[in-house]
């Protein structure tokens, strides 16, 4: 019988190894494009990724789903080719192009073989710069994206997000969904596909990041011919989203057994000056796995849920704290009782030194596991890169997750966790809730 | 002119390029299978135990209880608290979790590679003093029900698949749903809980995969310190289980479900699935549905039904071959604006016909084919993914040369294989057809 005693597992709390040295570098190309690059050559293949500021939130007015649906048909035929034409051809490269637009980006990642580089990017190059907006390849994109409107339409978690966001942003394009609506996306043109292009690609809106099989010489060479036929500049800048949301209880009926909240209010900017001390707040209070207050109290602790979690959303034109739990019917109004007392909770108490301490060690701990391959690499950089951070900041992000004070989220929680404005939807039959408004 | 800044982090890789996944198993004393996948990149290692039981395995009218067990896994053992196990992990800077399929339950940590010792002392210390709480056990209960109600019952789509399942399957236990039906979710008793744990938590029944910043001589001597001295239990067999009999009768369901907005039709024909040095089959059917579904521009269903004829707005083909017993191979087609499911599937009946007379197009099959060769490569990139494949084909009876021959086999593939594959297969009176629909209207003379 093996006995392994509890002692023995705390004692392994010491820090973790220090490795030999690797480089990011920053590049600039003559012609003008800044770019991240990490060289690792083990793999023959390289992970690139490009990210437009802007996205679906440039969706101008009346075309709401106009940035989403020329997003998914660059990949639908480009130059001279018609779709088939150019899947064929991207499939006989074996190179992987993802195109995804969101609240405030166009992302495109690509994964491309050392022995097919110029290939491969020559069609990728095709892809961004003359898509051909075919009306076949337009009527076809327009049936699917509306086939996934009328699914998300009787989804009880897409019902209360959207709710949500409506209630929180309006008619700003953060209130409404980015796939737009049946009849929006109906009455797109290819006139709107030629605008939505125009608004994203742009030189002047474009983070860069590599990882992978590629010397810094052969990245600038390809990032001029990739990108170099592009505009200087794209559309103006965004508005700020006003946030409209009231506190409150609003109950969207729906006949489902489990009922599906989501709740929250405004949330923190990330350049706050006190985002890293809101950020391990979080961590503590409604963070990922099951160490968390909301996950002890609602899931371990009561059995109310299979998952409960609130994040900080500090999108470029707004910020959110939000969070999701599903549960039955009948237990919706004890779940959301909890969560208010732990909002109470925590704006009022703030945490305990050893929750500081195992959210400061969890964090540091996790942080370099997450660079465990090219793509996810190249996806963290470019990410840096969109936020605006230092490119050492890699190096002084778990100095600073160390310097939060129990002060600090004392005075931070106080500040970002504010019970009266919260504003709880529910969709579902929920029992013995009396919605506010 | 190139302008380079350098910026120099101290943790993220390592300096020298390491070989890339390096494949090394073997078996401790006790009967423990284990396999190393070296990975120098990241100081990072992926820690897992999947043992060699799952949904397919359990006790008549106990549904759902290897799945129900996999989350008590994280609740205590003799000299730890509930809940200690993920703390612990956590507090290590890593991540833990668990999963369950039909044919295995799995454990794996992710964590700095200086922790491995910390993780298996824990994850063996589960694998034989697992203590189950009363209590505890209860909230757990309802923590189920209501993944069941999260992952299930609200969703139509996972309450059609889980209907199309119990009719693929009239014998063999793949019918049940891995989460378990509700109302012997509700049944299971502590004995039963215990008793399963005894019966098939062991060495002897389980593999351990280590992928990542470690050297198999390593991960030996870490295994023979923690898990060697765990005794093999004798009881374990060879799973056997019962077999499907042949279907003679086509079988048709139509789902109907206020929730469901958006129709479809799916069709699922059981098919062999890879079987330990006789994968050929399986790469004639895997191949299959990489023609027949994919990419909607290049696919022969995505060609044929969305591109040419329009009456589809999404058609797809899948295999999956890693299992230990009878699979299944399913097409699906989701019918454009105005078009029944009744056209669409006929439609799809057409091609599939058609394909069967004609074959494939050599030119799409190179294409595969390079694909098949480049997801080596870009699955290098990715191992925890690499390490998933291992333990699930590991516990679906497949042995690590059936893993690594897979993808030169998948490429030996020649077009009339492929098309006697599909004659010999696809039979719908040998299938289960589903109808994915709203609810009817109640008085259709409304409308008019």
């Amino acid at each position: 019988m093996i006995r392994v005693a509890l002692a023995a597992f705390t004692a392994a709390l010491i820090a973790l190894p220090v490795r030999a040295a690797v480089e990011i570098e920053e590049i600039t190309t003559p012609g003008g494009f800044t770019a991240w690059l990490v060289q690792e050559d083990s793999i023959p293949f390289t992970a690139l990724e490009l990210r437009f500021a802007g996205g679906t939130s440039l969706d101008l007015p009346g075309k709401r789903g106009a940035m989403n649906m020329m997003t998914l048909l660059l990949d639908d035929g480009s130059g001279d080719m018609e779709a088939q034409a150019f899947v064929e051809a991207r499939e006989a490269l074996a190179a992987r192009f993802s195109f995804e637009a969101y609240d405030d980006g166009l992302a495109i990642s690509a994964q491309f073989l050392t022995e097919f580089r110029d290939e491969s990017l020559a069609l990728l190059r095709q892809a961004i710069t003359e898509p051909r907006f075919d009306e076949a390849a337009m009527q076809r994109t327009r049936a699917q994206v509306i086939a996934g409107i009328r699914s998300e339409e009787t989804d009880p978690d897409e019902i209360a997000r959207r709710t949500f966001d409506a209630l929180a942003f309006g008619d700003h394009p953060y209130g409404s969904p980015s796939d737009g609506t049946v009849e929006s996306v109906a009455a797109l043109t290819r006139e709107d596909m030629v605008e939505a292009h125009a608004r994203v690609f742009a030189k002047d809106r474009v983070h860069i990041s590599a990882v992978g099989d590629v010397s810094a010489d052969e990245l600038a060479t390809i990032l001029d011919e990739l990108l170099g036929g592009l505009p200087e500049t794209g559309a103006p800048e965004l508005a700020v989203a006003e946030f409209q949301l009231e506190p409150g209880l609003t109950v969207v009926p729906f006949e489902t057994p489990q009922s599906v909240a989501y709740f929250g209010h405004e949330g923190i900017a990330r350049d706050d000056p006190d985002f890293f001390p809101a950020f391990v707040a979080n961590e503590i209070f409604s963070g990922a796995g099951f160490e968390s207050r909301l996950m002890q109290e609602v899931r371990v602790k009561r059995g109310l849920t299979y998952g409960i979690g609130a994040s900080l959303v500090p999108k470029e034109l707004g910020a959110l704290i939000l969070g999701r739990v599903g549960t039955v019917n009948a237990r919706m109004a004890e779940t959301i009782e909890v969560v208010r007392d732990e909002w109470v909770r925590i704006a009022e108490e703030g945490v305990t030194q050893q929750e500081l301490d195992s959210a400061i060690t969890y964090l540091t701990g996790a942080y370099p596991l997450r660079f465990d391959g090219n793509r996810r690499i190249a996806e963290i950089m470019v990410g840096m890169q969109v936020q605006d951070l230092p490119i050492d900041y890699i190096a002084t992000r778990n100095d600073q997750v160390r310097a939060v004070t129990l002060e600090d989220i004392r005075r931070v929680a106080a500040r970002i966790y504010r019970p009266d404005d919260l504003h709880i939807v529910v969709v579902g039959q929920p029992e013995g809730l009396e919605a506010s408004n | 002119m190139l302008h380079r800044a350098l910026a120099v982090f101290a943790f993220i890789f390592a300096a020298q390029a390491a070989k890339p996944a390096e494949v090394t198993s073997f078996t401790l004393d006790n009967g423990m299978e284990v396999v190393v996948l070296e990975d120098q990149r990241a100081p990072v290692v992926v820690h897992m135990v999947w043992y060699r039981v799952g949904a397919a395995d359990e006790p008549r009218g106990l549904s759902g209880i290897a799945h129900y067990l996999e989350h008590l896994m994280f609740k205590g053992t003799e000299t730890t608290e509930d809940g200690d196990f993920s703390r612990i992990v956590s507090e290590n800077g890593g991540t833990d979790n668990a999963f369950t399929s039909w044919d295995y339950t799995a454990y794996f940590q992710r964590v700095a590679a200086d922790r491995l010792p910390l993780m298996m002392a824990m994850e063996a210390d589960r694998m034989i003093n697992l203590s189950i709480d009363a209590e505890a056990m209860e909230t757990e209960r309802q923590v189920v029900l209501e993944e069941r109600a999260t992952r299930t019952e609200n969703d139509p789509g996972s309450l059609f698949s889980e209907q199309r399942r119990a009719a693929q399957y009239l014998h063999h236990p793949y019918r049940i749903p891995i989460i378990g039906w509700r109302h012997e979710i509700n049944e299971i008793g502590l004995e039963d809980l215990q008793a399963f744990y005894k019966a098939h938590y062991a060495p002897n029944n389980a593999i351990l995969i280590v992928a990542g910043d470690v050297t198999p001589e390593e991960v030996r001597a870490l295994a023979e310190e923690h898990y060697g001295p765990i005794p093999a239990n004798p009881e374990i067999e060879v799973r056997d289980r019962i077999e499907e009999p042949p279907q003679l009768a086509e079988r048709r369901l139509m789902f109907r479900d206020a929730r469901v907005s958006q129709p479809y039709v799916v069709r699922s024909y059981l098919a062999p699935e890879r079987d330990a040095g006789d994968q050929t089959a399986a790469a004639h059917l895997n191949m299959l549905s990489e023609v027949l579904g994919g990419a909607s521009a290049t696919s022969v269903l995505g060609r044929a039904l969305v591109l040419d004829q329009e009456v589809s707005v999404y058609a797809d083909a899948y295999y999956l071959g890693t299992s230990l017993d009878d699979t299944t191979f399913t097409l699906i087609a989701v019918p454009a604006e105005g078009v029944s499911l009744e056209e669409v599937e006929a439609a799809m009946d057409a091609v599939v016909a058609d394909f069967i007379e004609t074959g494939v197009d050599p030119a799409q099959l190179e294409r595969i084919k390079t694909q098949v060769r480049a997801a080596l490569i870009y699955g290098e990139d990715n191992l925890s993914g690499l390490a998933r494949r291992y333990g699930s084909a590991l516990t679906s009876g497949l042995t690590v040369a059936d893993v690594q021959g897979w993808p030169e086999l998948l490429r030996s593939v020649t077009a009339e294989e492929i098309q006697d594959a599909a004659t010999l297969l696809l039979d719908r009176n040998r299938a289960v057809t589903g109808y994915f629909l709203p609810l009817e209207d109640p008085d259709p003379e409304v409308m008019q």
